[in-house]
């Protein structure tokens, strides 16, 4: 998909292949899907959303009067009798950026039309955004077990509790749609449904690989925003 | 990077030879236009009525269930400002208004007429109908999910309007919602109330959002043959950047609902300080209230433009096609408009200049709200421009472009008043801000409003609106308006404030209660004439003149389609080919005062645009 060939126009590269595409009639973007450009627009969209919430979480850790907790005790994890710091969110972080990768071969096999890689590659992308979400589940629950609440925090500032649940379970929503689309969609190559151009069961459009792509766009994204969330929570 | 600039000649040496699209060697071809580059669309064509009518995949169909839905929500925020200038002319004289009541129409009246009316007619309704016609596309580009977001805007309204009935009422904070006051005991609605207007903005902002990315692919991605960005109309120019705007800020806006939300649901602190009440100590603590300021006015700001940008955009095009002339500086004016929506994210506090902030700060905003008044005076020296020694039709839609510009130039130079620190300060919550923004972004984007629906009803319905009425229409609204707001600035620089719900006997108010009276009675003539519109409307659909095809004599392609209305897919069999821009109005030489877009160089060779 990397280079698409446009009848009466030699595409070029750099500053003067960019001018040359916006002057010109019918595609800004040539050759891309309509799909992938959507979903490149509304992934912009979402990077405003998750930096308001960031710079509402700096702007509100600045001016809580109260002290701001330690991250590496309040998220430290005892294994064999010492605490760990930040142990299970390295884990976490591992699998999500594994997932990234797995689905970017899905994504290969996809346009190399190999059903059976592509749609295990999926499938493992799926099973890895189901076991971060896990993860997610079992650090809520022992920071809730702990007395940590949205509206307070043993540690200090309750604010610390607020951001944390908004922040990452906004993020875990994300991870979570994600999950369910990969699912389907790992269905969808396994059975056949792209090879076929089968039409969509609600928008009753063709189906094509590119949709691996276009779901592939949004799940690296979720990763991305995952790493700054762990620099911004964890390591500040 | 040393490579590109070596092969800076060669690339140009291509560039115009493929550009003009000879083969190699062979003469080129006036009229050539490259080969399509992506397939024809594929289409959903709906077959009973719920899908053709109802849950409907048409852009057009969608556009004018947006149009309507958009314009009884503003039938409603009309009702509302009669209650409010019923209980501020004379008060009392609505017995069941208290001053809670009053607070909650006063918010509700902004909310809905910013978001629910203006946005949504803007965007949803004209930027539905129009850019698939106009970029000479089939429909928008995912048409599942314009059909979904017009129904997640159907939820929204409802979920809005749910809240008129439910125990407290709808919240009463103003409709910049600021806390604390919003969600602390004491404000009308501030229970279900404001959760319900929470949700119904967090639903419009994801409806929109489905929408928004159709309108920018759309104009982006599936524009026709020979359909460039610098051959759009500038109508098109106008929604695609406040689209743009809308992407952006409404995150804000989402963000801020959310954890307004969460503060009032699970007792966070987001924005709720340390709260003494009656002696005892609250149980929020340690959060911001100038943080849901900033996180509302990124979005608030830009919102002004979402607003205006498409206003200007069919302006602009309502007075060449009605002037009978080119408009003047077509560049100058996208950039304008694209100029207008950069700066307007570097704007937004302006709106709290009596907030509390750093000098330099004021300064900062002061200056770049300032910076903002260069364009636009640009875009309005055009439209005068445009006018100037054109061949103007004084018909209803041209009344109504000059009362936009007219109202846009006073409300816009309020706005340079205020835009300064030190001047903002006295005049701040007095009447005069009220009279600012609602000459600028309330009736001068109305009057935008009835021109367009004006000029395009023969495309939509087939018929011509009665002319007659559409003066009585004009001229009632027009003057009307200006009897409501040009005596407010006044009533501004005396020092009386706004959101009052009565002025009792304030030494405010002693010399102006007779202007005071008048400004009510105005505004129920204002309102009262709009009716005239919708009694047009009925009487057009039953008796009004047919209108045919291209009844205006306009360029653009949305008057070039096979049957009028168009049908689903606009366009029958072939797509259009577009030759030039839609400005080639008047052209000597040509035989006609207009040549359309679809025009080939061929056709009008001896008149120097045979490609503009």
């Amino acid at each position: 998909m990397s280079d698409p060939k446009i009848e009466g126009l030699e595409l070029k590269p750099g500053f003067k292949g960019m001018a040359q595409d916006t002057s010109s009639d019918q595609t800004m973007f040539k050759g891309v899907h309509w799909g992938k450009a959507m979903m490149w627009i509304f992934l912009l969209s979402d990077t405003f959303i998750f930096s308001c919430f960031l710079i509402s979480y700096m702007k509100g850790r600045g001016s809580t009067p109260v002290e701001w907790p330690n991250p590496s005790e309040v998220f430290a994890l005892d294994a064999f009798g010492v605490p760990v710091p930040l142990l299970l969110i390295a884990i976490m972080t591992f699998v999500l950026i594994t997932s990234s990768g797995t689905m970017a071969l899905a994504v290969k096999y996809g346009y190399e039309k190999n059903r059976k890689m592509c749609g295990w590659l999926v499938l493992a992308t799926a099973l890895g955004g189901l076991t971060f979400v896990g993860m997610q589940a079992f650090e809520w629950s022992k920071l809730i077990h702990e007395g940590v609440r949205p509206w307070e925090n043993p540690f200090g500032a309750p604010q610390f509790g607020s951001f944390f649940f908004m922040i990452t379970g906004f993020h875990g929503t994300h991870v979570s749609i994600g999950v369910i689309f990969l699912f389907i969609y790992a269905y969808k190559v396994f059975a056949g449904h792209y090879d076929e151009q089968k039409r969509g069961w609600f928008t009753s459009m063709k189906g094509d690989y590119v949709e691996i792509e276009i779901l592939g766009l949004y799940w690296h994204f979720v990763d991305l925003v995952w790493v700054f969330i762990f620099a911004f929570f964890y390591l500040w | 990077m040393s490579e590109d600039l070596n092969n800076n000649k060669t690339i140009q040496a291509q560039s115009s030879e493929t550009l003009t699209g000879g083969g190699a060697g062979a003469a080129p071809d006036v009229d050539y236009v490259r080969p399509a580059e992506v397939q024809d669309q594929d289409l959903y064509h709906g077959h009973s009525f719920i899908t053709k009518w109802i849950f409907c995949q048409d852009a057009k169909v969608i556009g004018v269930q947006y149009f309507l839905l958009a314009t009884f929500t503003g039938i409603i925020g009309l009702i509302l400002s009669w209650l409010m200038r019923l209980q501020l002319g004379f008060p009392g004289a609505a017995g069941f208004m208290t001053a809670e009541h009053y607070y909650q129409f006063v918010t509700m009246h902004g909310m809905i007429m910013v978001v629910y009316f203006l946005t949504a007619l803007f965007l949803g309704g004209f930027g539905n109908y129009l850019i698939p016609l106009m970029v000479g596309a089939r429909d928008m580009v995912f048409p599942y999910l314009n059909m979904v977001s017009f129904w997640s805007f159907f939820v929204a309204v409802a979920v809005l309007m749910a809240s008129f009935f439910v125990p407290g009422g709808p919240t009463g904070a103003g409709w910049t919602l600021y806390p604390p006051q919003t969600i602390l005991e004491g404000t009308p609605g501030s229970g279900a109330g404001i959760l319900l207007m929470c949700l119904s903005l967090i639903l419009f902002v994801a409806g929109f959002t489905m929408g928004g990315l159709n309108y920018l692919i759309t104009v982006l991605q599936a524009r026709t043959r020979g359909m460039t960005l610098m051959r759009m109309p500038l109508t098109v120019w106008g929604i695609f950047t406040a689209t743009v705007l809308a992407m952006l800020a409404f995150p804000a806006l989402l963000v801020g609902a959310l954890m307004m939300s969460l503060d009032k649901i699970l007792g966070t602190s987001f924005f709720m300080p340390t709260i003494l009440k009656a002696g005892e100590v609250l149980e929020y603590g340690g959060g911001s209230p100038i943080l849901f300021q900033h996180l509302f006015w990124f979005f608030g700001h830009p919102e002004v433009y979402i607003v205006a940008l498409p206003a200007f955009g069919i302006i602009s095009d309502l007075i060449s096609v009605h002037a009978r002339k080119n408009i003047f500086g077509y560049r100058m004016m996208v950039w304008a408009i694209v100029g207008i929506g950069a700066l307007s994210f570097f704007v937004w506090a302006h709106h709290m200049y009596v907030s509390g902030m750093n000098p330099w700060f004021g300064f900062f905003f002061a200056t770049t709200t300032l910076i903002i008044a260069v364009p636009t005076a640009m875009k309005v020296y055009n439209w005068i421009l445009t006018l100037w020694k054109g061949n103007i039709r004084m018909n209803v839609v041209m009344l109504w472009c000059l009362g936009f510009i007219v109202t846009f130039v006073n409300g816009g130079i309020t706005g340079i008043f205020l835009g300064n620190v030190s001047v903002d300060v006295p005049l701040s919550d007095t009447y005069f801000v009220v009279a600012h923004f609602h000459m600028v972004m309330g009736i001068a984007p109305l009057m935008v409003i009835m021109g367009a629906i004006y000029h395009w009803f023969p495309l939509v319905a087939g018929r011509f609106l009665d002319e007659k009425l559409g003066k009585w229409h004009f001229w009632a609204t027009f003057l009307g308006a200006y009897s409501i707001y040009f005596p407010m600035h006044y009533l501004g620089f005396i020092g009386v404030p706004r959101r009052y719900f009565e002025m009792y006997d304030s030494p405010y108010m002693t010399s102006a209660v007779g202007m005071n009276e008048f400004i009510s009675l105005a505004a129920f003539l204002v309102g009262a004439a709009q009716f005239i519109l919708i009694f047009n409307i009925i009487k057009t659909l039953k008796t009004g003149k047919p209108a045919g095809k291209n009844p205006w004599k306009a360029n653009s392609l949305e008057w070039l389609t096979p049957t009028v209305p168009p049908e689903h897919g606009n366009w029958g069999d072939r797509l259009p080919v577009v030759h030039r821009w839609p400005y080639d109005f008047s052209v000597p030489g040509a035989k006609e005062d207009y040549i359309t877009q679809t025009t080939p160089p061929s056709e009008v060779l001896n008149t120097g645009v045979e490609k503009t």
